[in-house]
């Protein structure tokens, strides 16, 4: 044959090969791309990604520990109207107790009405005692009243940090006052931020620092998903490994590996993740992603391995083995790609599992450090603040984490749907 | 032709039936396009076609068990059955009809019995819903059903699983449980495909006695014209939904008027004829069969070479019996033959016989228990995996299930060039991919196929990308494990030519298994009897089955469908 004639004949092979059949992924993904609902969760995942990477690189919510909101700002579509906060109310955590009824919200929802009298339970009842508003109480009224009321020097005290005299700012109250500005003001970068004026409501309200909750929740669902993602990588590698091992060479390998993962799986769960955090001794969030992945790989182990089962007695391996293709080449060449759907579905079902567990263990306080926000980290703090009525990081958190889960998971069933090997069947 | 046979009062007629399958939203297959027959009373009626034909699905709908969620009946369709129209009935009086008046056996009585009841159990169940029987009166006509379709010993037997049965038993029960309410219309979906021949023969000899004694029609759906003709009285021939051909078994048999039916008669090879290639049904719808067709005489003479000698190979598998016991089963038990170069060695037997056991094991995907295997003087058999590995390709295998032996997620362009990348064949990927093309071309397949997944073709053009792939490391030897065992019989007549002709092209030597004895007595020189692990018998594929020696074979023989009785086709030298 001349060059020309070869030549030729390869051209019209490149030209038939733009016919290349659509493989099961193709396919899969037309089949995924008919299901709304799939497509509708696979957008709010998307979404949610795209927020995590966007916030990794600092693009969206870098600024998350900037406190730019007078502390516990309430969203603003609670409040459209309210008053600018008084400066001396915003400035320490310490204070927060002792917030003046003029810087509450009015109560426009029961909330703030609950609020108001939990935070200062003993003020009517001191208002009653003295018998006169505080404000005219002269040297002499203050010597009568001495008489009067033995509690007069305490009072005068928890007077004089309720109505703080201008210009002192509570710098009497809180003697570390300084040293927080100071701080604050390097968190936050910009000089301004310290003179700037705390605003008063939030879109979705503020942290008891004052923090956005929106900038926060982005920011832990970037710590969140991430964990999740990881975690489930980390565990499907170990369990496909393994199950792949167990499953394909059976006998003794298989007897070792399930002695190992029957060992793994006889201990309880959580006691598990404690020992794995203990030995690991830091706090961080690779730490959680170990403990993790450590832990759950047994599912997928089991499911891995009952699939290499299956399929190493199949005509298309004993195929292989016929025109000498090497044990790994059959593992994975041959059979992990007709397994490798489960394996997605395994994972993508863990992404979610995984995503719960970091909530579960930021709570429970063996998550991420305390200068890492997560969701579990932001449920966490809900917690106290749920007492105060301070929902809206509760909201925040528990509902961008119920959001990205069922989505998640309406998409990992889709997903399943349309890798299902039944379907192919009736195809062919 | 599309005029149903006319006869006085039939048990069932068929009016322009039409069933469409929704795919999907955007697209349906109509299965069955408009076909009208009648079933008369007391007569058998074979509707035959291939796979893809509508045949079953024609059956299941008689019987309404058709899936609600994606068929639909058309509505002028009529199915009428006692002055009732079966297409049109509600779900609770077919209920009431099937089971009743109109009873099926299916191909797979292993898939079709429950495996967790006793079979008296399953009997007497049919007997209480539709004939409202007690249990005690169930169970000894159950007992009575038992003796009536010939299982020995039926007082023991009734109390048995299943799975204690063998295949012709529990197809024996499936019988009995649909004859147990003495149905009018017994239908038959493929019941003998699944079984041996010998079994084969008895449950056809069962079907036909029952059917006079009870004075039943019976509606046999099979893909092999063969068959039928000792039993039917009528043949349908179907193709692709509609009626090709109907009429009384003599005239379909002896005077075929459709091209297709002359096709589907001629292409299965025959006991008696060896043409050098078998007429393939594109042959009689262009009209070229008529040209005849020169013999090939096969056997092994005296000067043969043998290129593979196996001697005393045996082959036994371990069960675990109680915690240190084993069982020890013999697959194969002391097997020796000699394969002459460039020749064909058939190797017959029924399920259970150890043939593709010698297969595999000669192959070493099992480790041979005892024996060896000379190839080219050394023992394969013997030698260490590393050792194998250069005569691993010039020995290659071909499934039976073209569906299971390639690997779903290759596209053919891999499938093909693998096995070359590693055993190093070629100089390049280009060289590799040449070769591929190639070898499409030589197996009759469109260069289109390298790009495409082996889901996208039929069994046929499945089995050639097989024979592509073990052409690609240049064997000296194939094992053909019932390669063409799961096709019909036009493409399995595509498939034989196939391999015939890459034998006068590379001088291939083989080793041809298969259950049919008609395939193999006509692509082999030698045949080879196996029964129960060992040889019955070893002779010239003419002489064995012009003079069988062994008791077994001629058994064997004997039981090969023959198709029509009355014809000169049925006259081959051992019916005599």
């Amino acid at each position: 044959m001349t060059d020309l004639t070869l030549s030729a004949v390869h051209a019209k092979r490149r030209e038939i090969a733009h016919t290349v059949s659509p493989g099961l992924w193709t396919l899969a993904w037309r089949r995924l791309r008919r299901d709304r609902v799939a497509m509708v969760s696979l957008a709010i995942v998307a979404a949610f990604l795209l927020l995590m990477v966007l916030s990794a690189l600092n693009l969206v919510a870098g600024d998350w520990a900037r406190e730019v909101g007078i502390n516990y700002a309430p969203p603003s579509f609670l409040e459209p109207d309210a008053a600018p906060a008084t400066p001396g109310a915003t400035s320490t955590p310490n204070q927060q107790s002792v917030v003046p009824e003029a810087a509450v919200p009015t109560a426009a929802t029961p909330g703030s009405a609950f609020n108001s009298t939990v935070v200062d339970p003993i003020g009517d009842v001191l208002a009653e005692l003295k018998g006169e508003p505080p404000a005219a109480a002269g040297a002499e009224a203050a010597a009568a009243s001495t008489i009067v009321d033995p509690l007069a020097d305490v009072m005068k005290e928890i007077e004089a940090a309720r109505n703080p005299p201008p210009g002192v700012e509570g710098k009497s109250v809180d003697p570390l006052a300084d040293v927080m500005k100071e701080i604050q003001s390097g968190k936050g970068g910009a000089p301004t931020a310290a003179v700037e004026a705390k605003r008063a409501t939030l879109p979705f309200g503020a942290d008891k620092w004052g923090r956005d909750v929106i900038a926060k929740t982005i920011k832990g669902s970037e710590t969140s998903i991430f964990v999740g993602l990881a975690a489930a990588l980390v565990a499907t590698l170990i369990g496909t490994v393994l199950g792949a091992l167990a499953g394909y060479y059976g006998g003794a390998v298989d007897d070792a590996l399930n002695w190992f993962y029957n060992v793994f799986s006889s201990i309880p769960y959580l006691l598990l993740i404690l020992a794995v955090a203990a030995v690991l001794q830091q706090k961080g969030t690779m730490t959680i992603v170990l403990i993790l992945g450590l832990t759950g790989w047994t599912g997928a182990f089991r499911l891995i391995r009952a699939e290499y089962m299956k399929h190493k007695g199949r005509e298309y391996v004993q195929a292989a083995d016929a025109i000498g293709a090497s044990n790994t080449r059959r593992m994975f060449r041959h059979i992990f790609p007709n397994v490798s759907h489960v394996v997605l579905v395994q994972m993508s079902i863990l992404v979610v599992a995984f995503i719960k567990s970091e909530v579960i263990l930021s709570f429970l306080g063996f998550g991420v450090p305390v200068d890492v926000v997560s969701w579990g980290s932001m449920l966490n703090e809900a917690q106290n603040e749920l007492i105060l009525g301070k929902w809206w990081q509760l909201a925040a958190a528990g509902g961008a984490m119920a959001v990205l889960v069922t989505a998640f998971s309406l998409f990992t069933d889709a997903l399943r749907d349309a890798l299902d090997p039944k379907l192919r069947g009736a195809e062919g | 032709m599309t005029t149903p046979i006319q006869l006085s009062d039939p048990l069932v007629s068929v009016r322009d039936l039409r069933v469409t399958f929704r795919i999907d939203k955007y697209s349906s297959f109509e299965a069955v396009k408009g076909i009208s027959f009648d079933i008369p009373r007391n007569s058998t009626v074979a509707l035959v076609g291939e796979s893809g034909s509508g045949k079953s699905v024609t059956a299941l709908a008689i019987l309404g068990l058709l899936p609600p969620e994606n068929s639909i009946i058309d509505a002028r369709s009529q199915i009428l059955y006692s002055g009732r129209n079966l297409a049109q009935l509600s779900g609770r009086d077919l209920r009431s009809v099937r089971g009743a008046d109109i009873s099926m056996i299916f191909q797979e009585p292993m898939t079709s019995l429950n495996p967790v009841f006793t079979v008296g159990f399953q009997i007497e169940e049919v007997l209480r819903l539709h004939m409202g029987m007690s249990h005690a009166r169930a169970r000894a006509r159950a007992l009575e059903l038992l003796a009536e379709v010939g299982i020995p010993d039926p007082p023991r037997r009734i109390d048995m699983f299943p799975s204690q049965l063998s295949g012709g038993q529990q197809q024996r029960v499936m019988i009995a449980m649909a004859i147990a309410c003495e149905p009018k219309l017994l239908i038959a979906d493929e019941p003998t495909t699944a079984l041996d021949v010998t079994i084969q023969k008895q449950i056809l000899d069962l079907i036909a006695a029952l059917q006079k004694k009870h004075q039943m029609s019976v509606l046999f759906i099979t893909h092999d014209l063969a068959v039928v003709g000792e039993i039917a009285d009528h043949v349908i021939v179907m193709r692709h939904g509609e009626i090709r051909e109907h009429g009384p078994a003599r005239q379909v048999f002896e005077d075929p008027q459709d091209p297709y039916t002359r096709a589907l008669l001629q292409c299965r090879p025959q006991l008696d004829r060896r043409p050098a290639r078998l007429p393939v049904i594109e042959d009689f719808m262009s009209g070229d069969a008529l040209l005849a067709i020169p013999e090939r005489s096969r056997g092994v003479v005296a000067g043969d070479v043998p290129v593979l000698q196996v001697r005393n190979l045996g082959k036994s598998f371990f069960a675990r019996e109680g915690i240190f016991g084993k069982r020890e089963f013999k697959a194969v038990k002391d097997v020796s033959f000699d394969l002459p170069k460039g020749k064909t060695l058939g190797l017959v037997g029924e399920s259970g016989s150890g043939k593709t056991t010698v297969g595999l094991t000669l192959m070493r995907l099992h480790q041979a228990t005892t024996g060896e295997a000379l190839f080219e003087g050394r023992d394969i058999l013997g030698m260490s995996n590393k050792e194998f590995i250069p005569y691993k390709r010039r020995i290659q295998i071909i499934f039976q299930n073209p569906y299971a032996s390639l690997n779903p997620r290759f596209i053919v362009g891999q499938i093909l060039t693998e096995p070359m990348e590693i055993h190093g064949i070629g100089n390049s990927a280009q060289d590799r991919t040449d070769m591929a093309f190639e070898l499409l071309d030589k197996v009759g397949l469109p260069e289109v196929s390298f790009y495409k997944y082996p889901h996208e073709f039929s069994g046929g053009q499945r089995q050639r990308i097989a024979i592509a792939r073990s052409l690609t490391l240049k064997p000296e030897i194939l094992i053909c494990d019932e390669s063409v065992s799961a096709l019909d019989v036009s493409v399995q007549a595509q498939v034989l030519n196939l391999l015939q002709d890459l034998q006068t092209e590379f001088g291939l030597s083989y080793i041809f298994i298969s259950h049919d004895l008609a395939v193999v007595k006509y692509i082999s020189d030698q045949v080879m009897v196996m029964n129960e692990g060992e040889i019955v018998e070893i002779a010239n594929s003419d002489e064995i089955y012009r003079n069988p020696r062994e008791p077994y074979t001629q058994r064997l023989l004997a039981s090969i469908p023959r198709g029509w009785h009355g014809g000169d086709r049925g006259s081959s030298p051992t019916s005599g």
